[in-house]
């Protein structure tokens, strides 16, 4: 839940940056992207532990 | 030349594949006839699951353990077919104790299916014995260990006998294999291609090759480790970037994928090669900028110190678990959407779990991209913050 929070608020932004300078829209973009993606590293840290301590027990 | 030869290679290597599946077809029909027999260690099985060929049982099918066996390694590419009857490719399994031995997984996959209680609760296990050239030796979930007196003796779940040295190919060395095959084959078509034509627009597979390198050179390496110095770094970074773009693709194919990158110790070893590359190329002020950071006062250096090494750990160790988990999360997903099916009996569902496969599937082809790009970009990252010149 947290991952989807966090990724919203950043496409929303990433949204709000290209409107006021839609010139800067690729470097914007590509910045995004790599947010999106290390915040999704953080929530998928949840699923292996989860995964870990489920074969586990 | 070299390419033609590597090409002869893939071919050569896909036709003995296709091949040992002919093979797998064949002895298992003549298999079918006097199928693996049923041992029970010291207890009664209720019902008759493995049954004799011939019946078609309902076997339970059990969600975990389909999802897990197909993410997990395996000695033997299970094509289609139910447990009694299966098209399967078997690999070979090469062990070394006391000499070194050979033989094909067949062994262990036909071979005399034996259960034992593993703890006090009652739970069964079941093993695979070996026949013929894999006497001595039993299969418990995937991995070889040597039998005592035809049995795995079990403690807390897990046998304590002992194994040997197993160098066997398993499905995700096959792939290994493959992804390299693939990016040489990929690799030395376009410097062929520039050694003969010079430095001209390319045709043909350097065509496809060269905006995919050119990006890497200048969006990852020179906008992260800076003009000076980014050259060392590009064979590496490229090398990372291509080998977990291709290893994720050739996961993603259907029957004869095998989940490399979904491998911890696979992302485990690049995170390290990241790391070594890191660590190897630091100069002064990156060492300063760890044992002393500058502008932080004396007791506080401290506590930074510990934090800092620990922190140069840590940005390899999410890299790993940053591929791992996207890779094998993806195809979990992919697994359990089509296990729907399997779990409702009911093909009608298929109506709803084959598009949300599809999606899914489109989806993984870009993040297959994506993990593949970002790993390379926070390894030039990495490098890049330990290859700066101080700024003041």
């Amino acid at each position: 839940m947290g991952a989807g929070l966090g990724i919203g608020r950043i496409g929303g932004s990433a949204m709000d940056a290209i409107a006021r300078q839609p010139e800067a829209s690729g470097k914007i973009q590509t910045a995004m992207i790599i947010a999106a993606a290390l915040i999704e590293g953080v929530a998928l840290f949840g699923v292996v532990v989860g995964l870990l301590g489920g074969n586990a027990a | 030349m070299l390419i033609n030869r590597l090409k002869t290679i893939f071919l050569a290597f896909a036709t003995l594949v296709l091949t040992t599946q002919v093979f797998a077809i064949v002895e298992n029909q003549a298999q079918t006839q006097g199928h693996g027999q049923q041992e029970v260690g010291s207890h009664q099985e209720e019902g008759n699951h493995h049954g004799t060929s011939g019946h078609h049982e309902d076997h339970e099918f059990n969600v975990t353990e389909t999802i897990m066996s197909h993410i997990t390694d395996a000695h033997e590419y299970h094509l289609w077919g139910s447990h009694d009857a299966p098209v399967a490719i078997y690999l070979p399994i090469i062990l070394m104790d006391q000499g070194m031995k050979v033989f094909s997984s067949t062994h262990f996959y036909h071979g005399t299916v034996k259960y034992a209680n593993v703890d006090t609760t009652g739970k069964q296990v079941s093993y695979l014995v070996g026949s013929d050239a894999a006497s001595g030796y039993a299969l418990f979930q995937e991995e070889v260990y040597k039998t005592v007196n035809g049995e795995l003796q079990f403690e807390n779940g897990a046998p304590i006998n002992a194994k040997p040295m197993d160098f066997s190919i398993t499905r995700n060395v096959v792939a290994l294999f493959m992804s390299v095959l693939l990016i040489l084959i990929l690799m030395l078509s376009t410097a062929k291609y520039y050694k003969t034509n010079g430095a001209v627009a390319p045709k043909g597979i350097a065509k496809f090759v060269e905006p995919i390198i050119l990006f890497v050179r200048d969006d990852v390496a020179k906008a992260n480790i800076g003009e000076h110095k980014y050259k060392k770094y590009v064979p590496f970074l490229l090398t990372i970037f291509f080998f977990i773009w291709v290893s994720n693709l050739l996961g993603l194919i259907p029957l004869l994928g095998s989940n490399l990158t979904g491998n911890i110790t696979v992302t485990l070893f690049l995170a390290v090669c990241t790391l070594l590359v890191t660590v190897f190329s630091g100069n002064k002020n990156y060492w300063h900028h760890i044992f002393a950071t500058p502008g932080v006062p004396v007791p506080l250096l401290i506590i930074m110190i510990p934090i800092e090494l620990v922190g140069i750990l840590t940005k390899p160790f999410a890299l790993m678990v940053r591929l791992f988990a996207n890779i094998t999360a993806g195809h979990i997903i992919i697994l359990a959407l089509v296990s729907i099916i399997f779990i409702n009996k009911n093909a009608a569902w298929g109506a709803l779990s084959v598009p949300m496969a599809l999606f899914i599937s489109v989806l993984e082809l870009l993040v297959a991209f994506l993990q593949a790009y970002l790993f390379s970009m926070l390894s030039a990252l990495f490098i890049g913050a330990a290859v700066e010149e101080a700024h003041h």
